[in-house]
């Protein structure tokens, strides 16, 4: 029966706004598998679908940021349990892409998915990890705690489509940041099926934001946007990662240096990926009589 | 003003009815004839309407010819606050954006009006002394029209002693779609009658007329009585503003003009919020009345959210790079 079966081949579009625009360029690239082999025609977004992107997310953000901790972490392990759901699919998609063995791609996936379980975990310990009561020399209670910086916008790295796209997604998530991604190039199928994921979850539209296509493109637009507030830099190409940077001050963002090189994502993440993006608030208050 | 709000006292001397221009003189001569002259307008083609619009809105308006129609845009436009909670504080607020809408740059031009509600137009029109920005206000009952005459008729009259140069006025809808179209032509006059040297906008209420057919009959109808600009909406009412209903009413103003040699504005308001749908605007009028009307004393956006998308696009041009809400200010 299979082969008289007319193929349904599937559409690759962005994911901006809780929606799966084609991007406003009218523009694809092809994707190949590590091979070389055709996989499919992915949207090559434009810096306008950057635009639209960061008004979507940052429409997002005060819903997110003011979500209780509690709750985002509860939204977020939802994610997870979708991804879950999808296991096979992400599989097939980082063997091909990333050139795994069904083994290797299994332990990435899997890896990915603990990964965003463990950051869901992190949104309501936050506060007393990086915030608590400070002894002050005067009769006042005072206290810090992180608040997130805002719209985020960040280059997902170009090797890990999976496992390194979720390492530096979820920990912008987890602070209560919205974020705009521009997903590896080379790699980009596991990220459009992630918004796919995202779409399904409890996740806002306009949370998360995820472009396939050149972070040396997109990339300036973003870091000069005025309405961005920081920017991670991982996936930039190297020779690009000083430009960006000094486009980045104009507006005085959050900046997340690229590593040397593409890191090991299996290693313990700690809070690195978090902190850059939280602001700490302190408060003082009389203590009364 | 007790015997102005006494119905008798104005039907005791209803005055002759004022004449539309040559050659439509005998259209009014009764309600039967004025009907069956606005019935026998050319029928509106609603899917031909929305494909023309659908086509002009994909012109692609780049570099000098946006920076141009942004620039144009902006003069255009009506910054309008007509909310129940408006203060005399934010009508000064938004009377120092018109004169100065981007502090970062004073080329930026200054807008057409400010659009109030009559009780402040007072506050408006001192806050804009000496800088030619008119002073819009809204009348007749706004945004409903649901009141007697004498309480309209007042109502206009007190917004221009207030200082307001520009009416808008609101048809009288159900008398409209109930067919008594030389009420609404009479009321029409009247109110430009009471304006004195204001300018009155006729503001037709597309969202509630339902139909293209009645969108041009309404367009005709408030020409007819004398109206210096026709508009789309109230801004309360979803459906507002929409290309069709805009290119219906400017093919009326072209022929209405082409008969009668007066030419009449057109200001669409409500739901024009992105710098987009201005430039569609700009893009509708050049193709389809031409650039007789590309200026703010023909055109004008009734709108208060519109300006800071102009305003950040104005930016983006400026400096090259994208701009964000918190570099225009929030109204």
């Amino acid at each position: 029966m299979s082969s008289d079966r007319l193929a349904v081949r599937k559409t690759y579009k962005l994911y901006v706004n809780g929606a799966f625009p084609r991007s406003e360029s009218g523009r694809t690239y092809e994707v190949t598998d590590a091979k070389g082999h055709f996989l499919a025609n992915a949207a090559l977004a434009s810096r306008k679908d950057a635009r639209d992107a960061v008004v979507a997310a940052r429409a997002a953000f005060p819903k997110w940021s003011g979500a209780t901790a509690y709750n985002r972490g509860q939204v977020l392990y939802r994610v997870a349990e979708v991804m879950e759901g999808r296991h096979v699919q992400f599989c097939e998609e980082v063997a091909a892409g990333e050139g795994l063995s069904s083994g290797k791609a299994r332990a990435a996936v899997d890896a990915a998915i603990d990964r965003w379980v463990w950051y869901a975990g992190w949104t309501d310990k936050l506060a007393s990890v990086l915030g608590g009561a400070n002894p002050v020399a005067g009769p006042y209670f005072d206290f810090s705690v992180p608040e997130p910086t805002g719209v985020v916008a960040v280059l997902a790295p170009q090797r890990s489509s999976l496992l390194g796209l979720v390492s530096v997604l979820a920990p912008v998530l987890a602070g209560g940041n919205t974020a705009v991604v521009v997903t590896s190039k080379e790699r980009p199928l596991p990220a459009v099926t992630l918004g796919e994921v995202l779409a399904t979850s409890d996740v806002p539209a306009g949370v998360v934001n995820l472009l396939t296509g050149d972070a040396e493109e997109i990339g300036p637009w973003l870091a000069e946007h005025d309405d961005v507030d920081a920017v991670d830099l991982t996936g930039a190409p190297a020779r690009r990662a000083m430009e960006l940077e000094r486009l980045a001050a104009g507006s005085i963002k959050r900046v997340l240096r690229p590593p040397a090189e593409e890191p090991d994502w299996t290693a313990d993440p700690g809070l690195a990926r978090m902190t850059p993006f939280l602001e700490t608030k302190t408060v003082w208050h009389p203590m009364g009589v | 003003m007790t015997d102005l709000l006494d119905p008798h006292a104005l039907a005791a001397e209803t005055p002759p009815r004022r004449e539309p221009p040559a050659p439509f003189r005998d259209v009014t001569r009764s309600g039967a004839a004025f009907r069956a002259f606005l019935h026998g307008l050319p029928g509106v083609d609603q899917v031909g309407a929305e494909a023309r619009t659908a086509v002009l809105g994909t012109r692609s308006i780049k570099t000098t010819a946006k920076a141009w129609a942004i620039d144009t845009a902006i003069a255009m436009v009506d910054l309008t606050t007509l909310e129940g909670a408006d203060t005399p504080g934010k009508v000064r607020s938004l009377a120092a954006k018109a004169k100065q809408p981007d502090p970062t740059d004073p080329a930026t031009p200054q807008v057409a009006a400010v659009c109030v509600y009559g009780d402040l137009a007072g506050i408006a029109r001192e806050a804009l002394a000496g800088t030619g920005i008119h002073v819009a206000a809204v009348a007749t009952a706004f945004p409903s029209g649901r009141a007697s005459r004498a309480v309209k008729l007042a109502d206009v009259q007190d917004a221009v002693a207030n200082g307001a140069d520009e009416i808008d006025m609101v048809i009288d809808r159900g008398a409209f779609l109930a067919g008594r179209y030389l009420d609404v032509y009479d009321e029409i006059a009247a109110v430009k009658e009471a304006c004195g040297d204001a300018h009155l906008k006729v503001i037709l209420e597309t969202g509630e007329l339902v139909t293209l057919d009645n969108v041009r009959r309404a367009s005709w109808l408030a020409m007819l009585a004398g109206g210096d600009f026709i508009k789309t909406s109230t801004g309360k009412i979803s459906p507002a503003a929409t290309l069709p209903v805009c290119l219906v009413m400017l093919e009326a103003v072209r022929d209405f003009r082409a008969a009668t040699g007066r030419q009449v504005g057109v200001k669409p308001a409500g739901g024009i919020r992105t710098t987009k749908d201005a430039i569609k605007h700009l893009v509708l009028i050049n193709e389809t009345v031409g650039p007789d009307w590309l200026s703010p004393d023909w055109f004008r956006f009734g709108a208060s959210s519109l300006l800071n998308d102009l305003l950040l696009q104005r930016q983006k041009l400026r400096t090259g790079h994208y701009s964000g809400p918190d570099h225009v200010t929030v109204d």
